[in-house]
Parts: structure tokens; sequence; C-alpha cells
């Protein structure tokens, strides 16, 4: 038998339809493989007997011969998804012992179509991060490994804990929620695929809200055509979020092996930033030939307001965090520090619940709100965010697609970049823009660095054309042929 | 604009965060340094443009004004810190 959690999750449905295995064994191979990896940190909270049961039940359908789209594969949950009785996290302490009396849409989704939860993934404090150092639980370790040096890497973040599981070969396949690119760098750091749907797509219901206008689920899985498996498992409307679209969930794996002859790929210039790091410049400029040599045909475009989407995301983002994070008073569930007073009991509470970064993010979010300034700032943002929408859309009438790298940097090893909430930012500078725009993204492995970590590239699309994204990523996922493995598995093989 | 311990206190007060005495001078700088980099928007013209809230051009949906939902208080009340007789408790805030 094939080693089962190496396999893809089209490889795995495959195999279980055929009766290689069953989706125990499946599940046994993956959950091994967890308590293996313990050290990585990659679940808040690990549900084994849980996906134990989802597989006999999976194991009864294959029996039957009515097996679901996803049946039996093992998945990782981003802690932000409420699961109904299983605690939900957020990875705040804030929101410890959680358990929802309900399930959201895309969990509830997944679960319909078969998949298995192993466990509840970790992710920066209310996915408010780019290193996955800001969770209450602990740090998680990205499984490559430099060579250059021997430190710990972080995984990227929020996701990290997703992204982590599914390179480690944990998990086949898990869920993210991008805000400001927390499905897309951690999928580059950790040598995996991801996708942002457009703002819409998939339904918020029950996912724990950081900034509501720009919060999207998507999956990340170690190939393009997973990812188009499993988002069309997540996507489609709900009534329960007003901001999810009502329109048909086209067969994304069906984009999978078209030809991209004559499509316009587009290089938005400003992309090219003073002082970028030369390898992923070059990596970039590779991509963009293989998908000349695959027949596309490429273009220069401008997206004039890229330089502003950081500092238009850090007015919006924290805004409407603060406005979403004020539910949490110790009243009506989690942490409760008990005060003099309500007033009191609100302020202790949310001082010992919140970490660091959700506090200045919270703080951030309040002054830029508060009188006197909301014109100045807040206002002044969503402008600036309409341009930024406003160059994607002038874009997309000269290409299909744009191709950008995902991330400026290669993972960094843990506690790097923490002496300045600035310079952890600059982590999302080539995916916050299509998040301001609501523009869905995918980003894929493309090659390694000199130090032996995995670089990746990002396509972008247009609103609610998910396949073109996937039809292209999949060319270039081919013509790139990665099939390194994180140095941690290397040793184990 | 650069805002001081007072000023952070103050935000933090609105925001309902007690801070430690030495927290607020360091929240100051960082915040300082975050508002910096934020200041940089004040170099786009953004003349005539509408402010945007949301990317989708959609209007809020509408559906028939009736109970969808509800008589669930044991679910409501399931992850209290404290509850009794089916409401949430909290400190007196009446005299």
């Amino acid at each position: 038998m094939a080693n089962l959690t190496h396999l893809t999750i089209k490889a795995a449905l495959d195999g279980l339809s055929k009766k290689e295995f069953t989706a125990t064994e499946l599940a046994e191979a993956h959950i091994t493989a967890a308590e293996a990896a313990r050290h990585l940190n990659c679940f808040v909270t690990e549900t084994f007997d849980h996906a134990r049961a989802q597989a006999k039940e999976s194991d009864a359908r294959y029996a039957k011969g009515d097996a679901k789209p996803l049946d039996g594969i093992p998945i990782a949950m981003k802690d932000l998804y409420c699961t109904k009785g299983i605690q939900t996290t957020a990875s705040s302490k804030i929101l410890e012992g959680f358990k929802p009396p309900y399930e959201s849409t895309v969990s509830s989704q997944m679960f319909d179509d078969g998949c298995v939860m192993l466990g509840k993934a970790a992710l920066d404090e209310f996915a408010m991060g780019s290193s996955n150092t800001t969770s209450a639980y602990g740090n998680v370790i990205n499984p490559w490994r430099s060579t250059a040096h021997d430190k710990d890497l972080v995984p990227g973040g929020s996701g990290g804990g997703s992204a982590a599981a599914v390179a480690a070969r944990i998990a086949m396949g898990a869920t993210g929620t991008d805000t400001g690119g927390s499905i897309r760098q951690p999928a580059a750091f950790c040598g995996i695929a991801g996708i942002k749907p457009t703002y819409g797509r998939c339904s918020r219901f029950g996912i724990i809200a950081f900034a509501s206008s720009l919060d999207q689920a998507g999956p990340t899985a170690r190939t393009v055509e997973d990812c188009a498996l499993l988002l069309k498992s997540m996507a489609g409307h709900d009534p329960k979020d007003s901001t999810s679209v009502n329109r048909p969930v086209p067969d994304y794996a069906a984009a999978i092996g078209k030809s991209v002859k004559g499509l316009k790929v587009g290089v938005p210039r400003e992309y090219r930033m003073d002082g970028a790091n030369p390898e992923i410049m070059a990596l970039w400029d590779k991509g963009v030939e293989m998908m000349k040599d695959a027949g596309a045909e490429i273009v220069d475009v401008s997206l004039p307001h890229t330089k502003y989407a950081l500092q238009t995301y850090y007015v919006i983002a924290p805004a409407e965090c603060s406005s979403n994070l004020a539910r949490y008073d110790g009243v009506r569930y989690g942490l409760r520090v008990p005060g003099d007073n309500l007033i009191d009991t609100y302020e202790k509470t949310r001082a010992a619940g919140f970490g660091d970064e959700v506090k200045r993010r919270i703080l951030i979010g309040t002054y830029v709100l508060s009188a006197g300034y909301y014109d100045a700032y807040y206002n002044k943002a969503r402008k600036v965010r309409k341009l930024i929408w406003q160059d994607f859309i002038d874009a997309y009438q000269k290409c299909d697609v744009l191709l950008t790298p995902t991330a400026p940097t290669t993972a960094f090893a843990i506690g790097e970049n923490t002496q300045d909430p600035v310079t952890m930012y600059l982590n999302d500078i080539f995916t916050v823009p299509a998040s301001m725009a609501g523009m869905p993204g995918l980003s894929l492995p493309a090659g390694l660095s000199s130090d032996g970590l995995p670089l990746g590239l990002q396509l972008l699309g247009k609103p609610f054309d998910e396949e073109t994204i996937f039809t292209a990523g999949d060319v270039l996922e081919k013509a790139v042929g990665f099939d390194a493995l994180p140095q941690t598995l290397q040793k184990a093989a | 604009m650069s805002i001081d311990k007072n000023t952070v206190e103050k935000v933090a007060r609105l925001a309902r965060i007690r801070l430690e005495d030495d927290k607020a001078e360091q929240l100051a700088g960082d915040l300082n340094k975050i508002l910096g980099m934020i200041a940089e928007l004040n170099e786009v013209d953004t003349a005539g443009v509408e402010p945007m809230t949301g990317v989708i051009d959609m209007k809020l949906p509408e559906r028939e004004d009736k109970i969808t939902d509800g008589n669930n208080v044991d679910a409501v009340l399931l992850n209290a810190p404290e509850q009794t007789a089916g409401f949430f408790v909290v400190p007196k805030v009446v005299e």
C-alpha cells in the first residue's frame, strides 16, 4: 500500500472508491503522523476520536456505494471555524473552553461531503498575524528548515497550523480564512497551495469575525486540483450571511487540465519593489516565462495604488476588528475576570484575555474610528480602498489573471520581525491589495530558495472567476514540477 | 499626528481594555509607528472618490419578516461564565 499520508486528495478519493484502503486506514495513518509531529504544535485541539467516528461512517457509505464527494478525506479545521460541541478558541485565551452550540456553514458543508476532521488548527490570535507567534497556545513550527541555520521557522500566518499540517503530511487539506493573506502567505512559507476565493463566495456564518468586509474562507492543500475539490465543497450561498453571493458554484476541478493558450497574464509592474529579494524576483520572471511557454500572452499592467494597500488595510482591518471584538466582554461566553463593577469586569477580562497584537489592533481601530479622526483615517482609507479596487478593474480590461510573488521573503525564524509591528505587516505586501479589492487569489509553490525554503507565486483573478485561476495555476504547477519535501519528512522517509 | 500616553489611556478606556501602568508608554510607541505608516495615505488624491464599504455591488438581501430561530435558552447559556434562572449574570449595574 502506498504511503497514505503522501497521497493527494484526488488520489486518495480514487483509492477509497477502488477499495484499495479504507477511510479508517486513511484516518489512522494521518493520526499516527500527527502524533509523531506534535512538536510542530499544529493543533490547538486534536479531535482524533471524532475523526475515527467520521471515518467509520465514511467506510459505511463506501460499502453501500453511496460515497460523498470528499468522503473519508482527513482535514484540519482552522480554529476560527465554530464546530458544534468542540472547543473553538481563535487561538485566544479569551475563548478558552468555548464550545459553540452551532456549526459554521462551511464546516457543515464539508462534513456533509464526507470530510474527516483531525483537529482544530492553530492560528495567530483571532487571525491577526503573519507568523503564528501571536497564538495563546504556543508557536507553530514550520516543517521546513533552512540549510543556512538550525533555527525553528515560522509557518506564516495567520493560518500557520493549517499550512504546517498539510505540508507535514498530517492532513490532506485544511480550511483557512484570508483577511490580508492568511491563506496565501502561509501556503507560500510551507510549500503548499491555497486559495482565497472572491469575497462573498463562501459563507462567513460561524467563522469568528476579524474584519468582516475582508474575511473570506478558502482551502489549502498540496495541489491546485485538491484546492479546487475542497473549494467546491466550501463555497455557496448562505442566507445566514448577508454578504454571501447567490450564484451557482461551478465544478472547479473541471478547470484543471485545460490549456492557457491565448490567456492574457498580467504582470503588475508595481510589485517589483525597491529592495525586493532578488531570488523571489527571479522566480517570478521564471513563472512568467513558463506561462509564456505554455501559450499565454504576457501583458504589462499597472496597479498604481499598490503601495498604499498595506496602509489602507491597517486602518480598515483594525477598525472592523475593534468593532467585532467588542463582543468579548466576559458576559456570555469565554473568559471572565471578576471586577468591582460591570465596566471593571469588562476591562479586566479583556486585559487578561487578549494578547498584545490583538490589543494593538483594537486600540488602533478604536482610535481611527473615534470622533475627530474618523474622516482623517477611516474615511480616507475607504476612499483609497476604492482606488485600489478600481486599479484591478482597469487591469482586468487588459488581462485575465495577474501573476505575482506571494510573499516578499521565505519563512523567517521564530522571533524575527517582532521588534516593530510594521516590519511584520510588510509580509502581506503582495497579498493585501487583492484582499482590499475582494479579488480571488491562489498561491502555489514554485521553487526553493538557495537555503532550501519554499517560494510561492500568486495568481489573482477577476471576481468569481476562480476557474481561470485554477486553470492557470494547474498549468504553472505542472511546469514547475515542485516535488520537494520538508526536511523533517526527508529524514523520516 | 502622534499620540501620547494619555491618548493611549483614553483610547484603551473607550475599548474597555485595562492597561498595566507601564504598558501605555510602550503602546504609544507601537501605535505611533503604525500611525506613521498609515499617514502615507495623505499622499493620495481622493477628491471626488466615494468611500468604499464593501467590494460586492449588491443590495442587502431581504427576507420575509418571520421567526426562523429561537427558544434555545439552554444553547444560548451553554458557555455563560455565570447564569441563573435563564439569564446571564453580571455585577450589579443599578443601585
